[in-house]
């Protein structure tokens, strides 16, 4: 059943923080790069070809593979492998611990991903085309690429943890459900450190693309930087990108007794279905997420500074979820709204993760970036506290609400506090 | 294919399938598992891409063949004789 714990009650044993990050998005390869990214209005949508599909835009990201994996496993391995293994030795860099002599059986692995296989499968379709379908040349690393563990197990094999590990599967909710989950297991003592949040590899799948252009749903502009603009009147759709964020989360009473740093800690969360249809959202059910959300917190929405919402650009979707926060948050005056998207383009199973961790310097920094290419603001998402084309700065930030939606009508809203 | 251009041919399909390693002091007596990190995984590669390369067929009994590069140059002598080099 639901919890109506107030999570700030909890003792230090239940409450989890963040404490380092790990990331790679089309503006940048580390927390600090995307927030500079995110303030300057720097967009990382590009020009971008992939076969049968031919010409379209995508984000595309640049980090340094090699860095923590070595050229035989990259291979061997899958793009989604790559990205959650730099992600997570980043994120293990950033939050000192020393991972050396730390348990490697108390650690817990959990990527979010949206979806998993389809790049190999179409790799493997591709190569025994030119043997005429003979599947004596189909790879035998077909298998253990596209299990759908696989961008979590690859992180497990390359630093050598042997917890429990997992994708979870939550569409382009999955950010957010990476993270729940390695909450979750830390509350329930599974695991001491969990390393959490998602993944995506989708710009190398031509299905993405082909199926986002047969659905009517994908960003097409003569500036590869202005075509994902949520919120906007022309928007037109999605721009898919690639991208990886991977969080330590830790107790409060072991990242108190390290002395770590801490980002935040996440005192509310939700997870809700739609169960209306198969793409089109549902506003009222994401209303109720981010209600429940909330409610788990102990929080009012005028106590929320900043919701970072999914908004993915598509005409429906955008309207949708302004109608929900509009339910949600319409009457607050302190909240301010923004998205990454707008930037960076949809990295999918990757997309809560980068984004909320895109918001959290605001803590510190006390600045809202802004959701650009609001050229021409649609009416039906003028919602009050928007934060249009420039960053803007505010005395103080308490709370930030991040929301990530996916088909198949899944919500999800994760609430971090700053610490 | 002469017999070093057979080895050659070996040489490259490693370079692909172990990129980490350094191959110039590869020693032919020596198993390659002794001078390299190749797992049975690897090995299953460099038999697919002699399948690929030069459509040569190693089947499982014969993998022990593989051992050495002197034991793969040797068995794949008859196979990849007549293959253009």
């Amino acid at each position: 059943m639901i919890s109506r714990v107030n999570q700030q009650d909890l003792p230090d044993e239940m409450r989890v923080v963040i404490t380092g990050i790990g990331m790679t998005a089309p503006i940048g390869n580390s927390l600090a790069e995307v927030r500079e990214g995110l303030l300057s209005g720097r967009s990382g949508v590009r020009p971008y070809e992939i076969r049968y599909f031919g010409k379209t835009l995508a984000g595309v990201c640049e980090f340094e593979v090699n860095r923590h994996q070595s050229k035989k496993d990259a291979r061997r391995g899958t793009r989604a492998g790559s990205v959650g293994i730099y992600c997570a030795n980043e994120a293990i860099l950033d939050s000192g611990i020393d991972f050396a002599n730390f348990d490697k059986s108390t650690v817990g692995v959990y990527v979010g991903v949206t979806e998993h296989g389809n790049v190999e499968t179409e790799n493997e379709v591709y190569q025994i085309k030119g043997y005429d379908y003979d599947t004596s040349f189909w790879s035998h690393h077909h298998n253990p690429r596209t299990v759908a563990n696989n961008p979590a197990g690859e992180v497990a094999l390359n630093l050598g943890i042997t917890g429990p590990h997992y994708t979870i599967g939550a569409a382009c909710a999955a950010g957010n459900a990476g993270m729940i989950q390695g909450l979750q297991m830390l509350r329930l003592g599974e695991c001491d450190l969990a390393i959490a949040g998602g993944v995506s590899e989708s710009i190398h799948t031509f299905g993405i693309f082909a199926g986002f252009a047969s659905q009517g749903a994908l960003a097409s502009h003569s500036d590869p930087a202005k075509a994902s603009r949520p919120f906007d009147k022309a928007r037109n759709g999605i721009v898919v990108a690639e991208g990886g964020c991977l969080y330590t989360l830790e107790r409060l009473s072991d990242a108190k007794r390290r002395q770590a740093k801490i980002y935040g800690e996440i005192v509310g969360y939700a997870i809700n279905t739609d169960a209306t249809d198969f793409v089109l959202p549902n506003a009222e059910r994401q209303a109720q997420c981010m209600q429940l959300a909330l409610k788990r917190a102990n929080l009012s929405p005028e106590q929320i500074d900043i919701v970072s919402t999914h908004a993915t650009g598509t005409t429906n979707g955008d309207s949708l979820e302004c109608d929900a926060v509009r339910r949600v948050f319409g009457q607050s005056e302190k909240t301010f709204i923004n998205n990454a998207k707008s930037f960076i383009g949809h990295s999918m199973g990757a997309a809560g993760a980068i984004e909320l961790a895109g918001n959290l310097p605001a803590f510190s920094d006390r600045v809202v970036h802004a959701t650009i290419n609001v050229d021409d603001l649609d009416p039906e998402c003028d919602i009050p506290g928007l934060v249009r084309n420039q960053p803007r700065e505010v005395n103080r930030v308490d709370y930030i609400l991040n929301n990530s939606f996916g088909m198949l009508g899944i919500n999800s809203a994760l609430i971090v506090k700053r610490f | 294919m002469t017999p070093e251009e057979i080895r050659q041919a070996i040489i490259e399909i490693l370079e692909d399938i172990a990129p980490d390693e350094d191959l110039s002091n590869l020693n032919d007596a020596v198993s390659f598992r002794e001078q390299m990190e190749l797992d049975s995984m690897d090995f299953l590669d460099i038999v697919m891409e002699l399948r690929k390369r030069y459509r040569v067929q190693v089947p499982e009994e014969d993998y022990v063949q593989l051992a050495s590069m002197d034991s793969t140059v040797t068995y794949l002598v008859p196979k990849m004789g007549q293959v253009p080099a």
